[in-house]
């Protein structure tokens, strides 16, 4: 099988903006591409390619493949995936690495079928192994119960796709270099069977993004009502840190489902999280279980977020959480 | 109009546990349910049904107990279930999966609609429902959380990671449902009782004629190299006691570790 022996990110954009899981795929791709003895390649389908380039070099990236075509503008996953299809039919890439978005979610298995690849989903760490030129994919299955690694040995380019925070980003310099190329695509033969009529972004503006927060303080279903979420707000506010909730709150309408964190919410992954009264379910963990630092706050000792806490403080949270805002607050003064 | 809904029968992961010594699943006794998110899609079809008219056609494709979870979809309202089943088709992946099910639903007429669950709870890979739309050349839409039919097209909203998009879309058309989108109506006793006696028929290799080299474990790209038990975390410290001591106590060690 000839390759050009690469590996790809694919630049996910959106409105012109770089996905910022982008960035950690770069990071991580760059280690294994030197393991590999790989060229790392970025490919960016998109209206104005040029000037996300410089961010993509500075991330690790020595060659930025743009795709620049006015039906690539917003993403469209019959344009897309055929944009994709043909360049890794051309290129063939070894290795071709996306983000879990809703994005990559639906380009990611669509491309796996066109090119007859072979496609892990979220997975939690890559590998290479030189011997064998396979990646090792490993990620969590049956909801976290076990880990899996899955390796793909007979079908190329090996695909996975990446949840955010899974990778630490590490920016190279602010001015790398690296080689641009302008591909051209042929979508004329594809029909237009789809067409995104509105796009709402619905942010929450009083609260900091969970994808980038340092510290994020969670609470579940030991908060006990939805007014007592304050004590939860105070507590992160005094601190700088994100809210996130647990699904049994989400789905009591304490708190809306922007906080969620697991399995089927957000992927975390801060200096700090703070679980207070969470009991810690698998689909849970599956969201925070890689934060550097894991406190947990809960009233059952026998509570399972104790098996992956750093440091677990058993009472009741709501003398614990307001004790822990005072004492915050006397450290900082 | 006619609907056809996929489901997958998977173990209830809530009361999965592994066997740490073993590194196997522990998964006797353990009860199998229909993919919670595929509830979503049925109910989505379900709605669209006593709105419009039309067939709901529950597909699933695993081993011959799969059947039990087709029962289920047809005590909560579906007219009508096929199972795909084959041991050929064992030990496929998603890749092999999707082509697999678009045969199975090649033969079938007149569909206008293939529901999808947003993801399976057992791989959680979300890839089956792309993947289908794929073989059989229609358009897609991942993360639906409603749907009106217009003419020719399905107006979905579609949930992204900060809010929402409105896509119009060409009939037949895919779409993987939320949970967001609704809740799995009640079964009806009437309807229990002919799920009970349904005939369902079986599909395997002779009926769907598939390329050899593209079914069951020969025919999936990803090959599962190894399963191990989640690591466990080894220096972890458990505080009790008076609340304010605690607190004094841990962000003594905070400190220390330089977090504060
Ligand atoms: C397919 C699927 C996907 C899922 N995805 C997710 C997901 O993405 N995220 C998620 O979080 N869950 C998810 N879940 C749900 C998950 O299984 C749990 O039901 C949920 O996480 C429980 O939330 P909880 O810990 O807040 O509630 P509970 O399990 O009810 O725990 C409450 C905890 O609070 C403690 N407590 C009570 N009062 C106090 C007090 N005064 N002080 C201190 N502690 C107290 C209790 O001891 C208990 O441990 C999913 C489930 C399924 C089936
Ligand atoms: N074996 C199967 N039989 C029927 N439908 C399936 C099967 N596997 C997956 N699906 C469908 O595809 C969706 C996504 O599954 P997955 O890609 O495995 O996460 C599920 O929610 C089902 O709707």
């Amino acid at each position: 099988m000839s390759t050009t022996k690469e590996l790809w990110v694919y630049a996910e954009q959106r409105d012109g903006k770089l996905a910022g899981v982008v960035r950690e795929l770069l990071s991580q791709g760059q280690i294994l591409a030197e393991k590999a003895g790989f060229t790392l390649a970025a490919v960016l389908p998109s209206a104005n390619g040029a000037e996300l380039c410089q961010e993509l070099y500075n991330f690790g990236a020595k060659k930025v493949y743009t795709i620049d075509d006015p039906k690539l503008a917003d993403y469209q996953n019959d344009y897309y995936s055929r944009a994709i299809a043909q360049l890794i039919n051309e290129k063939k890439p070894e290795i071709v690495l996306y983000g879990a978005t809703t994005i990559g979610r639906s380009l990611a298995p669509t491309v796996a079928v066109m090119v007859d690849a072979g496609l892990t989903a979220d997975c939690t760490e890559l590998d290479f192994d030189a011997e064998t030129g396979n990646l090792l994919q490993t990620r969590p299955a049956f909801g976290g119960n076990i880990m899996a690694t899955i390796i793909c040995p007979d079908h190329r380019p090996q695909m996975s796709t990446v949840r955010s925070n899974v990778f630490k980003k590490t920016k190279i310099s602010d001015n790398e270099a690296g080689e641009q190329i302008d591909y051209s695509v042929d979508l004329s033969g594809v029909p237009e069977r789809m067409r995104r009529l509105e796009s709402v972004h619905e942010s929450d503006t009083n609260s900091i993004d969970l994808n980038a927060a340092q510290f994020i303080v969670s609470g579940g279903r030991g908060v006990g009502k939805p007014e007592n979420f304050k004590i939860i707000y105070d507590f992160a506010a005094e601190l700088g840190a994100a809210v996130g909730a647990s699904r049994a709150t989400v789905d009591a309408g304490w708190i809306s489902h922007h906080h969620q964190v697991g399995q089927t919410g957000k992927t975390v992954c801060p200096v700090v999280y703070i679980a207070c009264g969470i009991s810690g379910a698998i689909q849970h963990l599956a969201g925070m279980q890689s934060s550097d630092m894991i406190i947990a706050i809960n009233k059952d000792p026998d509570a399972p977020i104790f098996d992956v806490a750093d440091f677990g403080l058993i009472g009741d949270l709501h003398e614990i959480v307001p004790e822990f805002r005072k004492q915050i607050a006397a450290f900082k003064a | 109009m006619n609907i056809v809904v996929c489901i997958k029968q998977v173990p209830d992961s809530d009361k999965v546990t592994i066997d740490r010594e073993t590194n196997r699943l522990n998964r006797a006794g353990v009860p199998s349910i229909i993919n919670p998110f595929d509830e979503n899609a049925l109910e989505m079809a379900l709605q669209l049904k006593d709105e419009h008219g039309g067939k709901v056609t529950v597909i699933s494709m695993g081993p011959p107990q799969a059947e039990q979870a087709l029962r289920t979809a047809l005590s909560h309202g579906a007219d009508e279930a096929i199972l795909i089943s084959d041991r050929k088709f064992g030990g496929a992946d998603t890749w092999a999966t999707s082509y697999t099910i678009s045969l199975a639903i090649k033969k079938l007429e007149d569909v206008d609609l293939i529901l999808f669950g947003k993801q399976a709870i057992d791989g959680d890979t979300a890839q089956v429902g792309p993947g289908v739309a794929h073989f059989l050349d229609i358009p897609m839409l991942t993360y639906a959380k409603s749907v009106e039919v217009t003419s020719n097209t399905f107006k979905v909203n579609k949930v992204t990671e900060d809010g929402y998009e409105i896509w119009d879309i060409d009939k037949p058309a895919a779409l993987t449902v939320v949970k967001e989108a609704n809740q799995l109506r009640m079964p009806s006793l009437k309807k229990k009782m002919a799920a009970k006696k349904a005939e369902i028929p079986c599909w395997g290799f002779d009926e769907l004629q598939p390329d050899e080299e593209k079914i069951g474990l020969a025919g999936s790209p990803t090959k599962v190299s190894k399963i191990f038990a989640p690591p466990v975390k080894l220096n972890k410290e458990i505080l009790s006691g008076e609340p304010s001591d605690m607190i004094t106590e841990l962000i003594q060690k905070l400190k220390e570790q330089h977090v504060l």
